[in-house]
């Protein structure tokens, strides 16, 4: 026990100051906000991930969302395990077919009002996959979508300033 | 006895109605049989504990060639039967080979050859997406398919029934309450006992065999590093290993070396992650935030000195496209340091802690005598005792330079798993030190030659995850007619299903983070 408490208090808080992205930020960053999310909503919101159909690259980032460094719950995000309980979606992957209907639900199952996040390059345009026998494309080719962020994966500093700037937590 | 004696012997005593046919391609051990002895051939082969390793088909004209690869001390046989597009059957391995289930049933859904005698026929890769009598990866169906405007879901699949008093099915997934990827689980559970796991897999099929079609090795790196995102210096490697063998190029001796630190450090970063992971879930956060934080640190050098976090796209074709300077190797030197400094200390404060060990200790047991029927590999079939390593086996640059100490526990649980992947982040270490020291002076890519059509290579490297195949033909103008990638995942999904039986339903979690398959690997 001693050595657990020895180690937490030698590593100290790591956790990373933090600005609100500015509009030419989010340009730079590859990220394209469509609909903010309401002010009502904007101190904390539920998200619930689903992968339609990614290679896990994405979620290896979005996990690190969670690590001492961003630790994203300070700022009113949180991770949810059903839909139901999600104000956001954070949608990865082309839409592989056989997760087209499973989406379609999850969609279905978030309460109003909802919001969808196509994270990653796949989720934006489909990516390396694109549309095929097998695969739909991009998220917004099943669901409509509110807002998009880039990149193969987005780095964890790019899907906060995302989230962030959907938030619209600017002052 | 030597690895080459096998094969000898055994050609010598296979009964006289197998007649294997030795062809003569660069780099690759190719036998070829009839179709009507393709099962006794692998009763033969089990007889002599060689593992069944990978099978894939491929269409040229209106034949079908099916390829199995066998692996004995190191050295691989790649077995070939050919049949005809009028008839496509030929006896299953499935009832020799459990490992050749899911394989023998992809191929039977993306190509329409049946195997007889195949001890569970079901579908497994399709679900609805094409309908059951057309076939992705014959030469005539079009890589748009014909889809319909929502694909329905897969509503009819039989899964196997229990019953009795008290036995009840927990359906789970496809989409799961947490960040991981989605597939399906079928509990049948009598209380919280699990009697029976059946994995419904093939949600994100997204069609990686066909779209590989036609094109040029760059691009076929690209989407090679894709298959699995957190393996693409694994699954990128093996590709352009492939690839490589079939054009005849040979990659400079700098890149093999760079081409090794980002193997290693692609597999210290997945265990370290999954480390932490599997604490996480017996509830043990300490270690989770500590394994995330080391994690990140190790992501922030790999985007400092090579310009990516998960290193995606760094190996193409002929070498690899990022180099190292003095100061990144004195960076990385400096951090493995403090790496190891930071790991003595975290793991004795985990070693000493009895609630990890209650949890991680005889849980998820997995048996020697089943991780081998399996053929599983990687740190599942080495923390059961299966002692293998691509790296030490059948050593490929750099690492037929160095000393690969390879991991081994045998108590089959999920703390065998665990300590596995902590050895292995130690062993890494030291490699990625030895690379450095070894890195010369000299160029970072060769270059390409255009591979004759028709050629083929048999790339096989040893990813964090385990052993990696990946085979490739060319067709003309250096176009790819048939990529087939074996994830390591294929061969160990079917080993969760058999160590959680016995364990109780709320272990399920930790069990899987231990075995952590890659479900998008797998599917394809």
């Amino acid at each position: 026990m001693l050595r657990i408490f020895k180690k937490i208090l030698t590593t100290g808080v790591v956790t990373e100051k933090f600005k609100a992205p500015k509009d030419t930020e989010l340009e730079q960053l590859g990220i394209e906000i469509k609909n903010h999310i309401d002010k009502q909503f904007s101190g904390s919101i539920a998200i619930r991930q689903v992968d339609a159909g990614s290679c896990n690259g994405c979620e290896l980032e979005i996990h690190a969302l969670n690590n001492p460094f961003y630790d994203i719950e300070r700022f009113g995000v949180h991770f949810v395990a059903s839909p139901r309980h999600a104000d956001v979606l954070l949608v990865t992957g082309p839409v592989s077919r056989h997760m087209q209907t499973a989406l379609l639900r999850t969609y279905e199952a978030t309460p109003n009002p909802k919001w969808v996040v196509a994270a990653g390059d796949c989720a934006a345009c489909g990516g390396e996959f694109g549309v095929s026998y097998g695969s739909c494309g991009a998220v917004s080719n099943v669901i409509p979508v509110d807002a998009v962020i880039a990149g193969c994966p987005p780095t964890p500093l790019a899907l906060m300033k995302g989230l962030l700037g959907l938030m619209n937590t600017k002052k | 006895m030597s690895a080459s004696n096998w094969i000898a012997d055994f050609l010598s005593q296979l009964p006289e109605d197998i007649t294997v046919n030795q062809i003569d391609i660069p780099s690759i051990t190719l036998w070829q049989i009839e179709s009507n002895v393709w099962q006794r051939f692998a009763e033969q082969a089990v007889k002599k504990n060689l593992r069944w390793a990978a099978g894939w088909a491929e269409q040229i004209q209106d034949r079908f060639l099916i390829n199995a690869c066998f692996e004995k001390q190191g050295e691989y046989v790649l077995l070939r039967t050919i049949i005809n597009h009028s008839n496509p059957e030929l006896p299953s391995q499935a009832t020799v080979y459990p490992a050749a289930n899911r394989s023998e049933r992809h191929t039977q859904d993306m190509f329409g050859i049946q195997f007889i005698g195949h001890p569970d026929n079901r579908r497994w890769t399709r679900h609805q997406a094409w309908s059951e009598d057309s076939y992705p990866l014959r030469k005539d169906f079009p890589v748009q398919g014909t889809p319909v405007d929502v694909t329905p879901p897969d509503m009819h699949y039989p899964f196997i029934k229990a019953h009795g008093a008290g036995v009840y099915e927990i359906p789970v997934g496809p989409v799961h309450a947490g960040i991981i990827e989605p597939g399906h689980f079928r509990f049948l559970a009598v209380g919280e006992l699990i009697l029976n796991l059946e994995e419904r897999l093939g949600y994100v099929h997204k069609g990686i065999e066909k779209i590989a079609e036609g094109r040029e090795p760059e691009s076929l790196a690209k989407l090679a590093g894709r298959v699995s995102g957190d393996t693409t210096v694994g699954h990128c490697w093996a590709a352009c290993m492939a690839m490589e063998q079939a054009a005849g190029v040979k990659i400079p001796p700098r890149a093999a070396l760079i081409r090794g630190i980002l193997a290693e450090r692609e597999r210290i970063a997945n265990h370290m992650g999954d480390i932490g992971a599997i604490c996480n879930d017996v509830a043990f956060v300490f270690a989770q935030m500590q394994f995330t934080r080391l994690r990140e640190l190790w992501l922030r050098t790999n985007a400092a000195v090579f310009g990516h976090r998960l290193l995606m796209d760094k190996i193409v074709p002929g070498g690899v496209v990022c180099d190292l300077s003095d100061e990144s190797c004195a960076l990385i030197n400096k951090e493995i340091v403090a790496l190891r400094k930071e790991l003595t200390e975290v793991i004795l404060a985990l070693d000493l802690n009895s609630s990890l060990e209650d949890r991680l200790y005889t849980a998820g047991y997995l048996s020697e005598e089943i991780a081998a029927a399996f053929g599983t590999v990687g740190y599942v079939g080495r923390a059961s005792g299966q002692d293998k390593d691509v790296r030490r086996d059948t050593p490929y640059a750099p690492y037929d330079q160095v000393t690969v100490m390879v991991a081994l526990e045998n108590q089959g649980d999920i703390a065998s798993r665990f300590w596995v992947r902590y050895k292995e982040i130690r062993t890494g270490l030291r490699l990625i030190e030895n690379f450095i020291d070894q890195l010369v002076v000299g160029d970072l890519r060769s270059d390409w030659k255009m591979p004759s059509a028709g050629s083929e290579g048999l790339g096989i490297v040893e990813s964090w995850r385990g052993e990696i195949i990946s085979h490739i033909r060319f067709d003309a103008d250096n176009k790819i007619a048939r990529y087939y990638p074996r994830d390591p995942s294929q061969l160990n999904w079917p080993a969760l299903e058999k160590l959680v039986l016995n364990n109780i339903v709320p272990d399920f979690p930790v069990c899987n983070k231990s075995v952590n398959g890659s479900y998008s690997g797998n599917d394809l």
